[in-house]
């Protein structure tokens, strides 16, 4: 059963498409991917399956409901982590917690239990009456996390969940997701541009100016690349290149003093073509296709361009100042 | 079927974050306490004949309760903005209630703490030898939730147009000190200018100022039906005009 299904969703700003016409589903029980550099689309996709913004055109079903005409039973189904911090930071943990179940209408029975549960999910369970402006960073996103699986939503979105955290906390949060996946059979879309996070999903849909290039597993997407990529670096990029073409049949370009080559075999190419070679080598790289290289070939352009990287210092900047 | 519960949950969030900054009662007192006291004696001199046997202090004080009950109810309806600055009004926005009962939570929280502040200024009376009955409180008490309903909803009206915090200061000049300076709270309206006069009676908080008065001091100026329909219109007209904006908001 798709547990999210969408058609040619669209949603313009002025004269601008922010998503167009967008079409995928996502199976219950799988982590689905979104990746995409900064103002692809990615949270206005979420906004839009979350019942915050109203699409301008297509259609959009979330656990069988209508995102436009059965918008509570969505928002029933579904819990949502934001990019940016949702939590009332003037009021404490379990406060936080409790106006979450209370909205939702967590039976009064089950309510304190649930709060306790959440807390120790996270391992905040010591920090349950701190005010949550105390919290670092990291406590908050997992303290939301912990929230928005309160209720018991059948779909969990997160968007960029663990943009502007360190590494440890980034992983503990993927383990989190992962037990939870295992455990619950919860359905996860996220939208992410660390290509590392894009690896862990089931699905991923690669999107840029609002529309999606390709969708696949990641594994397929990475087969479809084919060849390894072997970096050599030397003092004398164009002579190497030379050398090599007159040697093997070999597509290879330099950027400054790299030299890249695509081949099918990487470790064997470099084990029998070095030991030959005339032009000096500074060192060598060898990889295997990596999502980030299936992002270039695509878009032809890195994901991580200065622009996001600016983008995101800045909003780990505000996030401090608050 | 409206949701009550939601409603509740709205409002009970606007009370526990009261309870957890007490200092800012204080700091909120200090301001028409400070007016009740030096705009009352201050002008006391000036005011021997048109204010009542009680002089300008007791005249006055109604019209500092309801500066109170204004400034408390705006103050309050613009917590919308922080919610929307710090994220925490998404969290609301996706929940499975509706749009109206957030507004009307809003609505019913701003009321309840301008009321609350009302009743501190309120508390001054005896020290201008004014002393309030049991069934004068009750009054008191219904006067200025009446008032609040209808202002908070104005300033919830006015939050969920406003994007930043950049055009608080023009809603303080151009709508909040307007309705408090041309509410009759500091003069008595006999003897204004017409033009004058004229907006004085366009302005809701007239009327609330008003009953205020005469249920303390039985200086009316308006019979009480006529202030109490003022009122009832006011609120029922801003909260639809709240849930009609707030319903607008997209995040």
């Amino acid at each position: 059963m798709a547990m999210i299904d969408v058609e040619q969703l669209q949603r313009n700003f002025g004269s601008l498409a922010a998503v167009n016409g967008i079409s995928f589903s996502v199976e219950a029980g799988s982590i689905f991917g979104f990746l995409g550099p900064n103002g692809a689309g990615k949270t206005t996709t979420v906004k839009m399956l979350c019942t915050l913004l109203r699409p301008s055109g297509g259609q959009a079903r979330v656990n069988d409901f209508d995102v436009v005409r059965q918008r509570d039973d969505v928002r029933r189904s579904i819990g949502v982590t934001f990019q940016d911090a949702s939590l009332d930071d003037q009021l404490t943990a379990v406060e936080n917690l409790r106006f979450h179940a209370m909205i939702y209408k967590v039976p009064r029975a089950d309510r304190e239990r649930r709060m306790a549960e959440a807390l120790a999910l996270v391992d905040l369970s010591d920090r349950a009456g701190s005010i949550v402006r105390t919290f670092s960073g990291g406590m908050k996103r997992r303290l939301e996390l912990a929230r928005s699986l309160m209720h018991r939503p059948a779909v969990l979105f997160l968007d960029e969940p663990t943009l502007g955290l360190d590494p440890q906390t980034r992983r503990r949060i993927w383990e989190f997701l992962q037990g939870l996946r295992r455990q619950h059979g919860l359905t996860l879309f996220l939208t992410t541009h660390y290509m590392e996070e894009a690896e862990a999903c089931d699905r991923i849909a690669i999107i840029d100016h609002g529309a999606i290039i390709v969708s696949d597993t990641p594994v397929r997407l990475k087969e479809r690349m084919g060849n390894d990529r072997v970096q050599l670096e030397t003092d004398a990029p164009e002579a190497l290149i030379e050398e090599l073409r007159s040697r093997t049949p070999v597509t290879a370009s330099h950027q400054g003093s790299i030299v890249s080559l695509s081949v099918p075999h990487g470790d064997q190419f470099v084990a029998q073509c070095l030991p030959q070679l005339r032009t000096p080598l500074r060192s060598l790289q060898v990889r295997k296709p990596t999502l980030e290289d299936v992002f270039v070939d695509l878009t032809g352009r890195a994901i991580r361009d200065e622009e996001a990287e600016a983008t995101d210092a800045m909003q780990t900047f505000f996030r401090r100042k608050r | 079927m409206f949701d009550w519960q939601a409603v509740y949950v709205i409002w009970l969030r606007d009370m526990t974050r009261f309870r957890r900054d007490r200092s800012q009662i204080l700091v909120s007192s200090i301001r028409p306490i400070t007016w009740l006291f030096f705009m009352g004696y201050g002008l006391s001199p000036s005011f021997k004949s048109s204010t009542g046997s009680g002089g300008y202090t007791q005249f006055v004080l109604p019209g500092i309760v309801m500066m109170a009950v204004l400034f408390t109810a705006i103050q309050s309806a613009i917590g919308i903005i922080w919610d929307r600055e710090f994220g925490f009004l998404k969290e609301m926005l996706v929940a499975p209630i509706s749009r109206t009962s957030i507004v009307v939570g809003k609505a019913i929280g701003g009321m309840t703490l301008s009321v609350i502040q009302g009743t501190i200024v309120l508390l001054m009376a005896p020290l201008f030898h004014l002393h309030i009955s049991a069934f004068g409180w009750v009054v008191s008490f219904l006067i200025m939730a009446a008032t609040s309903f209808g202002l908070s909803s104005l300033g919830i009206t006015i939050a969920s147009r406003m994007r930043s915090f950049e055009g608080f200061g023009a809603i303080m000049n151009f709508i909040v000190m307007p309705l408090f300076l041309l509410s009759g709270a500091l003069f008595p309206l006999k003897g204004l200018p017409m033009w004058l006069y004229g907006l004085v009676r366009l302005n809701p908080l007239t009327y609330g100022v008003d009953l205020l008065r005469g249920s303390l001091l039985g200086l009316n100026q308006f019979p009480s039906a006529l202030s109490w329909s003022v009122l009832l219109i006011f609120s029922l007209v801003m909260i639809a005009a709240a849930v009609w904006q707030f319903n607008q908001t997209e995040s």
